[in-house]
């Protein structure tokens, strides 16, 4: 007889064939319903943000499409080979990421893109997942909390690849690789003591980053810090998202009444900005359900955080779940005037394709790892 | 005691680490969420009122300026597209508070076709609610002075004026020309959509798709400030657009009209160049078709009846046409075998009418076989009487590889490069070819028929004037093109260069061979275009072709038997004068019955004609 998953009456609590079927496909019930509606409510917002073009809804469905085969697709791999395949991976994403830095395509005076004829993506993108898999599969082998020269070691596979990223130049996309890598050494215990001596330092690099930023990237910080002195150059991006923010009032203008974004004066309102299209047609009330929706897929990762099984499965469940949470943070701080412009998408819901890959298959290998628990627990 | 802790790893430690870890985590992310929140209200509740004014008040936005698309004209600074001003009406949906009914009221007023309403729905779908959107284009005075008087009750709804492309020539360019249309979603994925932002028309077929880029300018804005609503209150700043560049093409528009006056009522093709530059000076698909009504979208009735017409209208037969070489191969396959020494000019065969393999496995007749064929012929003899016997034994002798490599040299089988985009390479037939797409070793049989033109060998009217350019200056062949200059935004003239390709090495006395054997299919009594083509003032060398479309399976048939759609194709391939080549020309008649001779003569007659006529140039200052 053989049969991998045998049912088990507490895990399986609804006991529905419905719950049945999806665990058999190592999918997690809740938090694909925290998904589908997330992706839901996005589409909607997109309608409207998109100018009522049903061919931009077309073309997010069918790269949602793709991205939810990917995430069914690394959902069946049970977390112990994700630890094997976790080194092949984040060699692999920086092999791409030094191709690119040589043969990549420009985009938007970036050289961001690898081209391979019947598809353009984005390496960096890949080491948003291969961070946090390479580090935790290592801390996993260790003994927690980390010692320092454990602390070198990861210190060094995080700065790598974001200061690659960092010089295509993508400043958003590496912060966020940043953060991805800080979240696994802080689950795994990094001492707070280390964690102040490295807010000090940052803090001393201040000057010395400033020297390094490309011209574009002084502006934006500028900008942010004063928005009012260049209201047609670039601090029209922040003012214009936070008119149409703080003209949606309580429940908003009305879905497709935005007038700040129908009529262009919120650039990128399908994109990057696409968050203040929702605060201008929905309101707070509408915000607040984007943000609740956000919340459930966040919650549901970090209790399957909490109650995995081993060292790797916590560490790289919880540090998805947090990097997830920036993720959004980042872009809606930006777009309510709390953060500098960076340039990063708001997950699920902006139009574009190649961040919803990553992200998809990251929600793939938190199912996995809620789905190949073991029976017993330590 | 510190190895040991070392060593092993204690799991529920390490568990309470991390669960301590997360709750950490989780209160950071509890409060940055309500961070955020605390913003939205600051920004949607306390400084709602502020920002409402912001968005009501008077606002800042940059508008679009189309540019003026770049003009296109003839090498005589004849206008062949322009730009017309169009009043189309328009309705803006968020103004309209019910479409609908607003249109049935609007159809009291003027008529508005099912067309008509399908695009607008369509666009509807497209564009959104806030933009205007086009309900019934190109307005007559009559129709605006109607919907003026009724304007007052159609709020939302209005007339837009806008430069639209025209074509005064209507039919006989739009193979050269192409033409634009309104921009669809694919398009507008291909180009920078900032630049065609208020742009509705993009290049669609042959020169103005080609020169896309320089015919449609830079985008220019004007910074305005508008209402909520979007209605301009005062301009700011404006930053003007740059207009596309006008284009002055080689084509001579009365060479032009007259190959397609000497086509009408034929299908096929004719195509002149000036084999001194390779630039293009008719190129004709007939039928042609208006390409007008494509501008504003054609109405789907109208495009199904162009699409499905036996004639294929739609299909550019000068430069996608694939037709057999027949016979005004004869010229090349006998330059293939003096470039080769494959056989001396003096080499003599007898031609009874009739060609027996050497192996006895076949026997091909000569086209004069009822004539028991054309005795004793050499290789300059072999050209101007056509005989077949003579060339399927070159062929014999050269081999398939020899024959199309120097087929290649002189263009074929390949695209040409022609400006006007969209050709079709041709096939100049490999047996490695026939091997891939036919599953078949290639027979002897198989190289005998392209001695004469026929079997798998396929090319252009294009190319089979630009290659006969290239026998008429001697093997230094240019690649056809068909822009001389373009006239830049701030006037400067930007010459186009021709471009020569690698020449073809052979001996001035095998030239001279050749084209006097051409020049014999025009002058001597029975060079074959003597009667069909006659003796002209100007010195012309010329070979005809005659491509069989049907086989009568070795039956005696001829033209007058058989039905239309199954005559010959008839084509022919000229240049004039032999001793300064001025012009060089291909044309083909589907099904046309040896016509093609007779309309060259048209063709070359119109262009002497108006050379001999032509003013002298203005004296320049």
């Amino acid at each position: 007889m053989h049969y991998r998953h045998p049912p088990h009456p507490n895990l399986a609590s609804s006991s529905s064939r419905y719950q049945g079927l999806l665990y058999r496909w190592h999918l997690d019930s809740n938090l694909l319903q925290a998904l589908l509606f997330l992706i839901g409510f996005g589409l909607v917002i997109l309608y409207s943000a998109g100018n009522e073009n049903v061919h931009t809804v077309e073309g997010q469905c069918l790269r949602l499409g793709f991205s939810a085969l990917i995430l069914v697709a690394v959902a069946q791999i049970p977390p112990y080979r994700l630890r094997v395949l976790a080194p092949w991976v984040f060699f692999v994403g920086l092999f791409l990421l030094i191709a690119v830095m040589i043969i990549g395509d420009v985009g938007k005076g970036a050289r961001r893109w690898l081209d391979f004829g019947f598809i353009r993506f984005q390496p960096s993108e890949i080491m948003k997942l291969a961070i946090p898999l390479y580090l935790a599969s290592l801390l996993h082998e260790k003994i927690l909390p980390p010692r320092l020269t454990t602390l070198f070691l990861c210190l060094f596979i995080i700065l790598v690849p974001v200061a690659l990223t960092a010089l295509q130049p993508d400043l958003g996309t590496a912060l966020m690789l940043l953060l991805a890598g800080f979240c696994v050494i802080f689950l795994a215990g990094l001492p707070y003591r280390y964690l102040i001596i490295v807010a000090l330092l940052t803090a001393a690099a201040v000057p010395v980053l400033w020297h390094f930023m490309h011209d574009y990237q002084q502006q934006r910080v500028l900008t942010f810090l004063n928005p009012e002195t260049d209201p047609l150059g670039h601090g029209y991006h922040i003012i214009q998202s936070k008119i149409a923010i703080g003209s949606g009032g309580l429940f908003g203008k009305g879905w497709l009444m935005g007038t700040q974004s129908h009529l262009n004066f919120l650039p990128e309102h399908a994109t990057d900005f696409i968050f203040a299209v929702a605060g201008e047609e929905l309101g707070l009330f509408g915000a607040i359900i984007l943000l609740t929706a956000y919340a459930w897929v966040i919650g549901r990762g970090l209790v399957i955080a909490y109650t995995a099984q081993d060292t790797f499965s916590r560490l790289l469940a919880g540090s998805l779940a947090i990097a997830f949470f920036f993720n959004i943070f980042v872009n809606i701080g930006m777009v309510c005037g709390l953060l500098p412009v960076v340039g990063i998408p708001l997950p699920l819901v902006s139009y574009g394709g190649t961040s919803m890959v990553t992200l998809m298959a990251a929600f793939g290998v938190l199912m996995s790892i809620q789905t190949h628990r073991r029976l017993w627990s330590n | 005691m510190s190895t040991v802790k070392e060593l092993v790893k204690n799991h529920t430690a390490e568990k309470a680490l991390f669960q301590r870890r997360l709750w950490v985590a989780i209160s950071i992310i509890a409060l940055l969420i309500l961070t955020l929140i605390g913003r939205l209200i600051f920004l949607q509740v306390i400084e709602h009122k502020r920002y409402t004014t912001l968005s009501n008040e008077n606002q800042f936005t940059l508008l679009p300026i189309v540019p003026p698309r770049g003009l296109i004209y003839d090498r005589h600074g004849v206008l062949l597209a322009a730009n017309n001003p169009i009043f189309n009406l328009t309705l803006t949906p968020i103004k309209v508070k019910n479409i609908s009914a607003t249109i049935v009221d609007l159809q009291t007023v003027l008529t508005i076709s099912n067309d008509d309403l399908a695009y607008f729905y369509k666009q509807l779908k497209q564009n959104g609610r806030f933009n205007p959107i086009i309900l019934k284009a190109k307005l007559s005075p009559d129709e605006m002075a109607r919907f003026y008087v009724n304007q007052y009750r159609f709020n939302g709804v209005r007339i837009d004026a806008e430069l639209v492309r025209y074509y005064p020539q209507g039919n006989s360019f739009v193979s050269a020309l192409g033409y634009v249309g309104r921009i669809n979603v694919d398009e507008l994925k291909k180009v920078n959509p900032q630049n065609y932002l208020g742009s509705n028309y993009i290049g669609k077929l042959g020169i103005e798709k080609f020169y896309e880029n320089e015919l449609h300018g830079t985008v220019g804005y004007q910074q305005v400030e508008t209402d909520a609503n979007g209605q301009i209150v005062r301009v700011l700043q404006r930053k003007p657009p740059i207009s596309g560049r006008d284009l002055h093409l080689s084509l001579d528009s009365t060479l032009q009209l007259a190959a397609a006056n000497a086509l009408a009522g034929e299908r096929g093709a004719v195509v002149a160049l000036d084999p001194k530059t390779g630039r293009i000076l008719a190129l004709v698909s007939a039928p042609g078709y208006d390409p007008n009504p494509f501008v504003f979208g054609i109405s789907a009735s109208n495009y199904t009846q162009l699409r499905d017409s036996p004639d294929r209208p739609l299909y550019n037969r000068a430069i996608r046409g694939q037709y057999p070489l027949a016979s005004t191969i004869k010229p090349f396959s006998a330059i293939a075998a003096l470039y080769y020494n494959a056989v001396t000019p003096d080499w003599t065969v007898f031609d009874n009418g009739f060609y027996t393999l050497p192996n006895g496995a076949h026997t091909y007749r000569c086209w004069r076989w009822k004539q028991h064929g054309h005795g004793r012929v050499y290789m300059s003899r072999a050209i101007t009487v056509s005989c077949d016997t003579y060339f399927y034994q070159v062929a014999n002798i050269l081999g398939i590889t020899r024959l199309g490599n120097v087929l290649k040299l002189f263009g074929y089988g390949e695209k040409t490069g022609l400006d006007v985009g969209e050709e079709l390479p041709g096939l100049v037939p490999t047996p490695e070819w026939k091997l891939k797409t036919k599953g078949e070793k290639w027979y002897l049989g198989d190289t005998i028929v392209v001695g004469i033109g026929q079997g798998y060998l396929l090319t252009t009217p294009l190319q089979m004037a630009h290659s006969v350019a290239g026998i008429s200056m001697r093997g230094q062949l240019y690649q056809p093109s068909m822009v001389d200059y373009q006239i830049l935004a701030n006037g400067d003239k930007m010459m186009m260069q021709s471009v020569a390709l690698p020449p073809i090495q052979l001996s001035s006395d095998s030239w001279d061979l050749v084209i006097d054997a051409m020049h014999n299919v025009i002058v001597s009594g029975e060079g074959t275009a003597h009667n069909s083509f006659g003796i002209t003032p100007y010195s012309v060398a010329a070979k005809t072709g005659t491509g069989q479309v049907f086989s009568t399976f070795g039956r005696d048939i001829d033209n007058k038997g058989k039905p239309k759609h199954l005559q010959d194709n008839s084509s022919f391939i000229a240049f004039a004068p032999i001793e300064n080549p001025k012009i060089a020309l291909a044309v083909v008649i589907e099904n046309g019955n040896h016509g093609a001779p007779r309309v060259a003569r048209q063709v070359m007659d119109a262009f002497f004609n108006e050379a001999e006529n032509a003013l002298p140039p203005p004296p320049t200052p």
